[in-house]
């Protein structure tokens, strides 16, 4: 398939195939990787692990993507990892890019936000992208990626563990087969059948309220932002909620109560007065979905269970309110396959699989907890609750304090991992939010091939950012560096020298020549990065292949950053010799 | 800082009866929810949140002991 912007990807169909292990006499080999799921989580997990030079089967029991009404508001982390998995332009090209929001209560806005209100980001803050957009750009990158086989038409029946691996039973139209792999991750959503075979559950808060998502296709000359009205004049004593979507396509997520009926609610005679409400009686609008749901905010307990890692809904659920979900689900992906390749290349131990469960854990805690009470204030559960609700809207119209407690959802950020066992402590203080367990913010750079955004120049691999001209340094230093990539090999390590100086072609080749190609410089062109990383010169930083802080430090000592590293890697720091100390 | 449980009102009196005075007139919704708004702007007022929570401890402890003796 060649991307194209006018594929209608809800209509694709993909062509189930036999497989190897479908030939009969074949004996099953044992994949590194099998991913249950092609949504957006399971792509992006299987393009990561391809990236890193696994390869992976990804197996789907369907043969679609995603068709109507899911997510649809991708926040700056996954732009960022999106454009680490080489797809991000194309949905920012097609997505509707937006930074603010606002809160109405009735007919008057009383509170507004900014999500972005800063120069200097290579992404904005959000887009609004349907899901099949979304899944549809991953797929086709997927499609260039050789160490990805895509099994549609596959479904997983029964799950067995073993000595050296687990072993899947999976029903095709052409009967069953065994399928065999060292790490098995589910992405199969929140209704997860592999959490079912497995005896597990998620659990959590359910929460008594339904709501009405209307995707209606109209010119309308609302901003790209997003409006929530608590108590309009349209639909009274509920909320509503306004998002703008490509191809004129407008989101209404209408609060509908709990008394409300799902079936009648659907209906065409319903929805369409409760649309023209809002936009008035003339407006020239057509439905493109209709859907009525009700929400949980639960977890599975452990996301690892042996050689299975759950990720995305499979192993967490949000309320909508926040886009906490797909969001969340793309940092789970990113999260596991650099530690599925580190431990599978040998590079690192088993116990770093542990530290996949426990950063998502903690982040799912973190994103469960903004949804929650999101969720309590737009939907109050007791008398008690609803009148506080009240009185904060009825305050918010004039005192600023009360506009600070209204909640129509906390919108998604990425979790900083503090207590991450990966994580070195700083020595030395200091300041700012790029502190160990952080995802490292973004700034503009110019390297020699031009301008381009700090996050561009991380991930993938390791990689110790040094605020300083690579020349700047002392020879003895630079020289430590060196050495200090060569002792960690065959773990790769990459040197990124950033520094208010231009980097020439010249530069860069014989940065490139001295270095064996590990190392590269670019200019700070704006002194952003300094400034966000509170950096001065010789601070540096090193960063995992996930783009999340693990150390920083105000001077360069190679014996530190190796320790870092290894425990970066989970081996125990404490347990290492001291050998690495340059 | 902690909570101030010492006499601290300056018109003890004064204050009560304007509290009593404030819900003249409302029915029981209405002034639990004039309530609610004067305890939101109270807590801004004080907006330490320890101070905040030792207050709340405080005013359930004692309604938590009414209906254990009533029970």
């Amino acid at each position: 398939m060649t991307p194209s912007q006018n594929i209608d990807y809800q209509q694709l169909r993909f062509s189930y195939r036999p497989c190897a292990e479908q030939t009969p006499g074949m004996a099953a080999p044992v994949h590194p990787v099998v991913v249950v799921g092609a949504g957006p989580v399971g792509l992006s997990t299987a393009i990561d692990l391809a990236r890193q030079g696994i390869a992976v089967v990804l197996v789907d029991d369907d043969d679609t993507l995603s068709t109507g009404s899911r997510a649809i508001c991708f926040a700056k982390r996954t732009l960022d990892i999106f454009d680490r998995l080489g797809c991000a332009d194309r949905m920012v090209g097609k997505g509707v890019g937006w930074n603010r929001g606002k809160v109405f209560l009735r007919d008057q806005a009383v509170y507004e936000f900014d999500l972005l209100p800063e120069e200097g980001h290579a992404r904005p803050a959000f887009i609004n992208l349907q899901q099949y957009y979304v899944e549809g750009y991953l797929l086709e990158q997927a499609q260039t990626l050789p160490q990805i086989e895509i099994r549609w038409k596959n479904k997983v029946s029964a799950i067995t563990h073993h000595e050296d691996h687990d072993a899947l039973l999976v029903d095709t139209p052409d009967g069953p087969y065994t399928l065999k792999a060292s790490y098995v991750v589910a992405a199969d959503g929140s209704r997860s059948p592999l959490r079912r075979m497995m005896g597990l559950e998620s659990q959590g808060h359910t929460f008594r309220d339904r709501f009405l998502i209307a995707d209606v296709r109209m010119d309308a000359p609302f901003p790209a932002e997003r409006w929530f009205w608590f108590d309009p004049p349209f639909h009274p004593n509920q909320s509503v909620l306004l998002h703008r979507q490509p191809d004129n396509v407008w989101r209404i997520d209408f609060q509908l109560g709990w008394d409300a009926d799902p079936v009648l609610e659907k209906t065409a005679e319903r929805v369409i007065p409760r649309v023209q409400a809002l936009l008035g009686k003339e407006a020239q609008f057509s439905l493109e979905w209709v859907s009525v749901y009700t929400f949980s905010c639960v977890r599975m307990e452990r996301f690892r269970h042996g050689r299975v890692f759950f990720v995305g809904d499979a192993a967490h659920c949000v309320s909508p309110f926040g886009a906490r979900g797909a969001n969340s689900g793309i940092q789970d992906a990113e999260n596991l396959a650099w530690k599925l390749a580190s431990v599978l290349q040998g590079h690192a131990p088993d116990a770093l699989l542990d530290t996949y469960a426990s950063e998502r854990e903690y982040a799912a805690d973190e994103n469960l907890l903004n949804s929650t009470r999101s969720t309590d204030f737009i939907t109050p559960k007791s008398r008690v609750s609803r009148q506080f609700r009240d009185a904060v809207l009825a305050l918010a119209r004039e005192h600023g304090f009360a506009r600070r407690l209204v909640n129509s959802g906390r919108l998604s950020l990425p979790a900083t991992l503090h207590d991450s066992p990966l994580n070195t402590a700083d020595r030395t203080p200091l300041a700012g939010a790029m502190c160990p367990g952080a995802p490292c913010v973004d700034a503009p750079v110019v390297t020699a091939a031009g301008a381009s955004w700090l996050l561009r120049q991380l991930g993938d691999r390791f990689v110790v950012m040094v605020f300083s001209a690579a020349a700047a340094l002392p020879q003895q230093q630079f020289n430590a560096l060196l050495e200090l990539t060569r002792l960690m090999q065959p773990r790769p390590l990459h040197l990124l020298f950033v520094s208010d100086a231009p980097v020439t072609a010249q530069d860069q080749f014989l940065l490139a020549s001295v270095s064996g190609g590990i190392a590269t410089q670019v200019q700070d062109s704006d002194g952003l990065a300094a400034r966000r990383h509170d950096a001065r010169p010789g601070t540096c930083y090193l960063i995992r292949p996930d783009q999340h802080v693990s150390a920083r430090w105000r001077d360069i000592d190679a014996g530190q950053i190796g320790a870092a590293l290894l425990r970066a890697y989970g081996h125990d720091a404490a347990a290492l010799p001291h050998r690495h100390a340059a | 800082m902690t909570l101030n449980t010492a006499p601290n009102l300056a018109r003890p009196d004064d204050f009560y009866e304007a509290l009593i005075n404030m819900h003249r007139g409302l029915d029981d919704e209405a002034s639990q929810t004039v309530n609610a708004k004067l305890i939101l702007l109270l807590c801004n007022h004080i907006g330490g949140h320890e101070v905040l929570l030792e207050a709340m401890r405080l005013a359930r402890a004692s309604s938590a002991e009414a209906l254990a003796e009533a029970a």
